[in-house]
């Protein structure tokens, strides 16, 4: 490990002082499951790291009347046993409790989770099905973007130099509303995604899809959305026919590599049936009688 | 041996004298040991998985300033330049001298080229990039397709195949040849009614351990140089250490730390000569340390295997002939365990037609290492699913075939002996009435069942009892206790002295402190240990009677000895053990029993397990749902330990069947060097994997011990294997049973 210089400021303005006139490459440090495992790799460079761990509101969730406002450092753990939020938004929360294992959890983050931006990541799905804002504060002020925009490539975000994720807002779902998460590993915990897909919709009271947003991960170099497949949804209600064409949709949308977790054809294959089990999931917590 | 003896100790569940150490971290391991003055050693390990080296510069490392020490295979006594000049070169020392540092080529990806000691950690990884290292780059070999084909590359440009009908007349990437049969295979199969006929692969795999190698040691001129290491064979690595480096086995002491699992993988050296070499060199103690990519790049693995069955049976089941031609690969090394892979493959059937013959084959992957049971599990899966489909095509009871053609007392095995009572057929009978065997197999689900052998050793043990004045007393053993063995020690010397198990304590001794002992494999340490210990508390009884008869101015036939008491046949008179132990000082001086052993007689193990297992139709992944291990253990000592061996037997075969293999790329590099994506099975993966003890006493062992802790690897990829394969409704031919591979199965069947 090489040498390292850490802050561990008090506030969102310090940090950004901090990040924005670094000479060493910065690091933002959450939980680190990701970020001391890399800077642990032989020939890491030396860097600053900058913990945002003690900067007020980082590690809470409140709710508005508009919705739910995450802090990006909270824990998975933390996280996780949020009734509160569990009820509104069983989906990411299940995505959240399936980072790494309970030792792991006590520490990612939500927010660590999409700044990394793995191609595997488990949150970034669920974040985007749910609509996901990112606040981003910097030198140049306050700037929000919505989290299919965040990551740009494998391992890549939008933030400039001193630029740091300050919250994520999440809005409070119409009636009717509900999402879930699956993910395929070859055993049951302690493993990184080989595909996965989230899926949140709105059902009207009769069980007719209103609204659908299905995004799918470990399938192309970010996680992506599947608009085919919410178009095939809205306006009807599910059936096996529906689901069959939700499948192919997102098997059609991917864009999977082989390498030692799965091949193309077993990737593309399987993250339609994720995301046909996914929606019958979220359509049956949103009330569908199926 | 009697039957219904009762025992005070043997077969209750004793608390583990090692268990409190360990989930406290108090317990020592290859890793926690540093002393005053310590530098670190690193290995500079190969970018290709085949490749000339074509000049090795280590001046500018050697120069630096934080860097004491520098070595390289010349740094060999036994077989460096200098020896083979001179005609003094060990031959027999050269594969294991260039697997520990290579000599001209590298033979994998990870093979270890030079090693330096530097002042810390970090300067040592840091000099290794000044060392210089040209290469000519080689095809890489890398499976038995590739190596036995016309033209491959050549790893080594000598190797004759050994064992051939006519005398090799041209080098090749066999290593050997081995064929035995029993009867008349031809006849046997023109007796036939129905033949089957399959081949069937199996990938690399890594035992696994939780703890990497590690090791410190201390050079010293004047007195033993101590190697402080967690191994399985600590008088192994003494006697490895001391043929590399040309030094007497009485300048070495080993120091066996606890350990972290071995399975076979901790019974041979990687740093422990290099790290001695640093420390020579440099004058100080050095300590090296392998990171999880550096055990699997480099250490292990079980080798594959390629394996072409054929079975010939009456319709009736009686099986008339069984055939097999299995391919192991060695890794960069020959030595495969394609030996006992051909010997165990048919044993569990008493046919009078066999026929086997193994190829050693070598290829751009680590050397190959013992893995639990070596070479079984990979032979033994083919004949299994053979033997299963056999079953299928005659409309037969799996158990009822096996059965039918069970491998009993008097059997004539295809290797040579024949079977002593063995408990094969008992434990297909407790398959068959078990509750699993008895239950209905849930929908769309599959049920695989296979036997399983494997022969188990004896072999040399020396132990030593001492007792204290207040008669409580340590077990001197050399067995390092990779699964439990010091808790059955210390209940077999309890039991024949007639004290609670707790009062001795039982202490993995260094080299030094005890006489030889054989390393801690083939299931042979609570058997031949144990006799040991056995052994030499029956020495102590014999002195206990003799200090009470002197007490009581009586010959020692006149003594009586049980329970912990001595009794004088000529009064009333009684001594506890404590009480003569007290008195030691007048009789003569303390108490030591021992025992110098060479144990023959160890009992063969077989078992037969139990599988059900669902699998997705869309995902291809497959759920364990309930799983049954039957094993014969002549006599549990402790049975905990014993099921333990049991189950953990059957977690790695399950491991090995569904998803564990080693993933390389094109040029040779594995791409899976970790347990992310080395896939061992989880706890939360399977069911609770249900024992059934089976006993059949071994009568070459007082207490009717047999080993336990090998041949529960060998049933479950048969088991799963089949379980899959009637899940799937079709068949299964080649392990792992991955998500990706099963779903290829299913979607092609449509």
């Amino acid at each position: 490990m090489a040498a390292l210089t850490y802050h561990a400021p008090n506030s969102i303005d310090d940090a950004i002082k901090i990040l924005a006139d670094a000479s060493l490459p910065p690091k933002v440090l959450s939980g680190g499951t990701d970020l001391i495992i890399q800077m642990q790799r032989p020939k890491a460079p030396e860097s600053l790291v900058v913990d945002v761990k003690k900067i007020p509101g980082m590690r809470d969730a409140e709710w508005s009347e508009d919705g739910l406002t995450l802090g990006p450092a909270m824990s998975c753990a933390e996280f996780t046993k949020r009734q509160d939020i569990k009820s509104i938004f069983p989906g990411l929360v299940e995505a959240a409790y399936l980072i790494g294992s309970t030792q792991v959890q006590g520490r990612a983050s939500l927010g660590g989770n999409l700044c990394n931006a793995s191609p595997a990541a488990d949150t970034i799905p669920a974040l985007i099905a749910n609509r996901a804002i990112c606040v981003i504060q910097g030198p140049s002020g306050t700037r929000v973007v919505p989290v299919e925009a965040f990551v740009t490539g494998v391992g890549k975000n939008c933030l400039e130099q001193g630029e740091l994720l300050a919250a994520l807002t999440l809005a409070r779902p119409e009636p009717g509303t509900a999402d879930a998460y699956l993910r395929f590993i070859p055993r049951t915990e302690m493993d990184i995604a080989v595909a996965g897909a989230a899926v949140s919709l709105t059902l009207d009271s009769r069980g007719v899809c209103r609204n659908a947003r299905i995004a799918i991960g470990a399938v192309a170099p970010t996680a992506i959305l599947v608009p085919a497949a919410e178009d095939i949804l809205v306006g009807e209600r599910i059936s096996d026919e529906v689901l069959a064409g939700v499948a192919q949709a997102a098997s059609d949308a991917a864009s999977p590599i082989s390498d030692r977790r799965g091949t193309v054809e077993f990737r593309r294959h399987v993250v339609g049936v994720l995301t046909k089990r996914a929606t019958l999931i979220a359509a049956e917590r949103a009330g569908a009688q199926l | 041996m009697s039957e219904a003896r009762e025992y005070q100790h043997i077969g209750q569940r004793t608390i583990r004298p090692d268990g409190f150490d360990k989930v406290t971290g108090k317990a020592n391991y290859g890793a926690d040991l540093s002393i005053p003055g310590m530098i670190w050693g690193a290995i500079l390990r190969s970018p290709h998985a085949h490749a000339k080296i074509t000049s090795l510069d280590v001046s500018e490392a050697e120069a630096h300033p934080d860097v004491f020490a520098v070595a390289t295979y010349q740094d060999f006594p036994s077989v460096n330049a200098e020896a083979v000049a001179a005609g003094t070169a060990r031959k027999d020392l050269f594969d294991t001298a260039a697997n520990v540092l290579a000599d001209t080529k590298v033979l994998y990806h990870g093979h270890a080229i030079a090693a330096v000691a530097a002042r810390t950690e970090a300067a040592a990884q840091a000099a290794l990039e000044l060392i210089q290292v040209a290469y000519e780059v080689l095809d890489p070999v890398l499976t038995i397709d590739a190596a036995i084909k016309d033209g491959a590359a050549l790893l080594h440009d000598n190797m004759m195949t050994q064992g051939l009908l006519e005398p090799a007349s041209a080098a090749s990437n066999i290593a050997a040849r081995m064929e035995l049969k029993k009867g008349d295979i031809d006849l046997g199969f023109e007796a036939a009614d129905i033949i089957v006929e399959r081949s069937y692969e199996t990938p690399t795999v890594h035992q696994g351990y939780i703890e990497p190698h590690a090791t410190t040691v201390r050079f010293d001129d004047n007195g033993p140089s101590m190697i402080w290491c967690p191994t399985q064979g600590h008088f192994d690595v003494r006697a490895r250490v001391a043929q590399l480096l040309n030094m007497e086995l009485g300048q070495i002491k080993v120091v066996a730390s606890e350990i972290g699992g071995g399975f076979g993988g901790k019974t041979t050296v990687y740093l422990e000569p290099v790290a001695l070499i640093l420390s020579k060199k440099s004058g100080r103690p050095v300590k090296m340390t392998m990171s999880r990519e550096d055990v699997f790049r480099a250490s292990g693995p079980a080798s594959a295997s390629q394996s072409k069955v054929k079975i010939g049976a009456k319709s009736d089941g009686t099986i008339t002939a069984m055939q097999a031609s299995l391919h192991y690969e060695a890794g960069a090394f020959k030595g495969s365990p394609m030996g006992p892979g051909c010997m165990t493959i048919f044993t569990p059937y008493d046919v009078e037609n066999m026929y086997v013959e193994g190829f050693d084959v070598v290829v751009n992957k680590p050397k190959a290492a013992a893995y639990r049971a070596p070479g079984a599990p990979q032979a033994e899966f083919a004949a299994e699913m053979a033997v299963n489909e056999l079953a299928s095509k005659l409309g037969m009871d799996p158990i009822d075939l096996r059965l039918k053609n069970a491998a009993k007392e008097g059997t004539q095995t295809i290797y040579g002996p024949k079977l002593k009572t063995v408990g094969l057929e008992a434990c297909l009978l407790a398959a068959k009435s078990s509750p699993h065997y008895q239950s209905t197999l849930q929908e769309n689900a599959g049920r695989g069942l296979a036997a399983g052998f494997w022969f188990n050793i004896g072999g040399q043990s020396s132990v030593m009892i001492h007792l204290n004045p207040d008669g409580t007393g340590s077990i001197i053993e050399g067995s390092p206790d990779i699964g439990g063995s010091r808790a059955s020690m210390q209940m077999m010397a309890a039991e024949v002295l007639g004290v609670s198990p707790s009062t001795l304590n039982p202490i993995v001794a260094d080299t030094e402190h005890v006489a030889y002992n054989q390393t801690t494999g083939g299931s042979r340490t609570t058997f031949a240990t144990g006799m040991a210990v056995i052994e030499a508390a029956e020495d102590i009884v014999d002195q206990l009677k003799a200090r009470a008869a002197e007490l009581w101015n009586v010959t020692p036939e006149q003594v009586d000895y049980k329970n912990g008491v001595a009794y004088n046949l000529s009064s009333d008179e009684r001594l506890s053990l404590a009480e003569i132990c007290a008195k030691a000082e007048k009789t003569g001086g303390q108490i030591t029993g021992r025992a110098n052993i060479n144990a023959r007689g160890a009992g063969p193990s077989f078992a037969v397990h139990l599988c059900d297992v669902q699998v997705d139709p869309e995902t291809g992944k497959t759920d364990v749902l309930r799983y049954t291990a039957i094993q014969d253990a002549g006599k549990a000592i402790h049975p905990s330990y014993v099921e333990g061996q049991f189950q953990g037997g059957a977690v790695q075969g399950i491991g090995w069947a569904l998803n564990e293999e080693y993933v390389y790329s094109a040029d040779g590099v594995m791409e899976n060097a970790g347990f992310l994506d080395y896939r061992i099975p989880l706890a939360s993966d399977l069911p609770e994997i249900e024992t059934i003890i089976v006993e059949v006493p071994n009568s070459f062992h007082p207490f009717g011990v047999r080993g336990v802790g090998e041949t529960g690897i060998v049933p479950p990829l048969a088991a799963v294997g089949t379980a899959v394969s009637e899940a799937i409704g079709l068949p299964i031919t080649s392990l792992p049973c991955s998500p990706p591979k099963l779903l290829e199965l299913i979607m092609k069947r449509g």
